[in-house]
């Protein structure tokens, strides 16, 4: 038999509807591969074996009774902010040590409804807060792809490196991610894997670890444009636990693949274009340019003036906002608790021994800028840019474009423990110099894998749409597809 | 603006994250690094502009003030280090 984890999810659901295979082999599949290579890999950190089986067994009867849902069967890694009833739900922290939610996210709850598997939860930057999934407390994840000739293990991006790497390393079919600054998309063009941020508020956030509440958007990442069009069809709903999840039906994306963009205005930002940019970045942006002119989009040179703002006021908000949220993580009501000499200390020693360093520092720059004297200095200034972010592309839009075509990293996936980046944390933020003003404009944005570098390693384009058009990002995005192709890693693992 | 150890600790306090002396310096050196580097936020000419507080042009839902959730004490205490019948335990707070 073929090896049934090299299906795309559309093949998989084809197949177990026509009882090619079961759900159970399928799950079963899965599980092989996962034990293969998860010490390789360490995309995850928990396995929910028992359960997977027992899903995809349940998946079969429906399938036998004609009434399989739209992802019935269909085994997924669960990033692991995402709380999953009874299974381990730890945001990567060590603060939350043992943590197993009573509940269950309303997306991951939406997947199951379709029949999806859960095979595990999967590795991240600890509360997303990484572009490596250096900072994850179960150590890095290692991507699937290597430089030509070379055995240094790469990261996989991040925070949703587990997410990338597991579906990039044929581990789960697709998976559950976040994006934050560009934690979708940034591990995604790492990969050689389709991500995509939809519109703030579009995925319920209810149940999904905060990070940075303004900001935070799950999303899927899969080895296709289909494959993440139908996943994500099933985690966005409209959900009164969330107060920003939007009052509007979700769309069938995956009827968007293989429309015409015949007369589409594409917009290409000259601010995306910095000094130094990488060339092969650079040839790989006109090759896109080329696929969608070809197609019959059309191309206009736009201008985002404040693009450059967007990363440092970002580095404003989400620590204030995250330091806002991480208070809870008190030694309290779960995880873990250091003892102390009275209330203070316990939770000061607590909190210095389960967060890791880089959360410690994001929630001290969090506190400081939002501290008294300073609110207006930092955070309202920061704001109030994040509303000229919002007006640069609504003036684009406003104009006709319909879509922006951009790189989506300054470079390919970089080596674990890289000493410049562990030396200095303004270059490991500058990883999402292209995907964080979506996340400051709650735009939606996808990365779509566009070639290889010289050196054998998957880049990536994105795309920037409309509020609410998801549909148009993944017309787009198969345009690629089908000029780029798509990107296997060679197995080592 | 920069901060200064004494502002490192202040701000740990704040935070409820315990430091070793040993750790102040490495912490400011990185704090400094990034606040000098939001410093650019001040060129951008921001009068006038009102700050972003939401992506989306949404009225607030509204629902009922009634209870709708609730009425298991057991479950929301389960993942607390230490409980005591359905209570959370802290060290003393009250003399």
């Amino acid at each position: 038999m073929t090896d049934l984890t090299k299906l795309s999810i559309a093949d998989a659901r084809q197949g177990l509807l026509n009882k090619d295979f079961s759900a159970c082999e399928l799950t079963d599949a899965y599980l092989s591969a996962v034990q293969e290579g998860n010490e390789a890999l360490n995309a995850y950190i928990a396995v929910t074996e028992d359960e997977a089986r027992h899903m995809a067994a349940a998946s079969d009867e429906k399938i036998a009774k004609g009434e399989a849902g739209a992802l019935e069967g269909i085994p997924l890694g669960i990033k692991d902010l995402f709380c999953t009833k009874g299974a381990h739900s730890q945001a990567a922290s060590h603060i939350l040590d043992g943590f197993k939610p009573d509940y269950e996210s309303t997306i991951t709850q939406n997947l199951w409804n379709d029949g999806a598997v859960m095979l595990g939860k999967l590795n991240m930057d600890e509360f997303a807060m990484g572009s490596s999934n250096e900072t994850s407390y179960f150590g890095p994840v290692t991507n699937p792809w290597k430089k030509k000739g070379s055995d240094e293990a790469l990261v996989p991006g991040g925070s949703s490196g587990g997410s990338a790497a597991a579906v990039a390393g044929f581990l789960c079919a697709g998976a559950t991610a976040t994006d934050t600054g560009g934690s979708i998309r940034q591990p995604a063009a790492f990969t050689g894997t389709v991500g995509i941020k939809p519109t703030y508020g579009r995925c319920s956030r209810w149940g999904v670890v905060a990070f940075a509440s303004s900001l935070d958007q799950a999303g899927p990442i899969a080895r296709t444009n289909r494959d993440a069009a139908i996943l994500l069809k099933s985690m966005a709903s409209v959900d009164y636990k969330d107060t920003t999840s939007v009052d509007m039906s979700v769309p069938d994306y995956e009827a968007a693949i293989g429309q015409s963009v015949k007369g589409l205005k594409i917009g290409i930002p000259k601010e995306y274009r910095p000094d130094g940019l990488d060339s092969e970045i650079e040839t790989l942006w006109q090759k896109g340019i080329d696929w969608l002119k070809e197609a019959g989009a059309e191309i206009v040179e736009i201008s985002l003036p404040h693009t450059k703002y967007a990363l440092p006021a970002y580095y404003i908000v989400a620590p204030a906002e995250a330091s806002s949220n991480l208070a809870r993580y008190d030694g309290v009501k779960y995880g873990l608790r250091v003892a102390g000499d009275d209330i203070t200390d316990m939770y000061e020693k607590t909190r210095a021994k389960g967060f890791g360093h880089e959360v410690q520092r994001r929630i001290m720059i969090g506190t400081y800028v939002l501290s008294a004297g300073y609110y207006d200095a930092y955070y309202l200034r920061a704001q109030k840019v994040r509303t000229l972010i919002k007006n640069d592309f609504e003036k684009v839009y406003d104009s006709g474009v319909d879509a922006i075509l951009t790189p989506a990293t300054p470079s390919a996936a970089f080596a674990i423990g890289d000493k410049d980046m562990a030396a200095d944390p303004v270059k490991m933020y500058l990883n999402d110099i292209f995907t964080v003003t979506v996340n400051m404009a709650g735009l939606p944005g996808i990365s779509v894998p566009a070639g290889l570098s010289s050196a054998g390693l998957p880049l990536g384009l994105q795309l920037i749409g409309r509020p609410f058009d998801e549909e148009t990002l993944f017309q787009l995005g198969q345009v690629i597809e089908d000029a780029a192709g798509t990107f296997q890693a060679e197995k080592w693992w | 603006m920069s901060v200064d150890n004494d502002t490192v600790k202040k701000v740990a306090r704040l935070s409820r994250i315990a430091i070793d002396d040993g750790q102040v310096e490495a912490m400011k050196g990185e704090l400094n690094a990034i606040l000098n580097w939001v410093e650019q936020l001040n060129e951008v000419d921001v009068e006038g502009v009102e700050p972003m507080t939401s992506v989306v042009v949404q009225k607030m839902r509204l629902r009922r003030d009634e209870v709708n959730d609730g009425g298991y004490a057991d479950k929301v205490t389960r993942n607390a280090p230490i409980s005591d019948e359905n209570f959370f335990a802290v060290p003393k707070v009250v003399e």
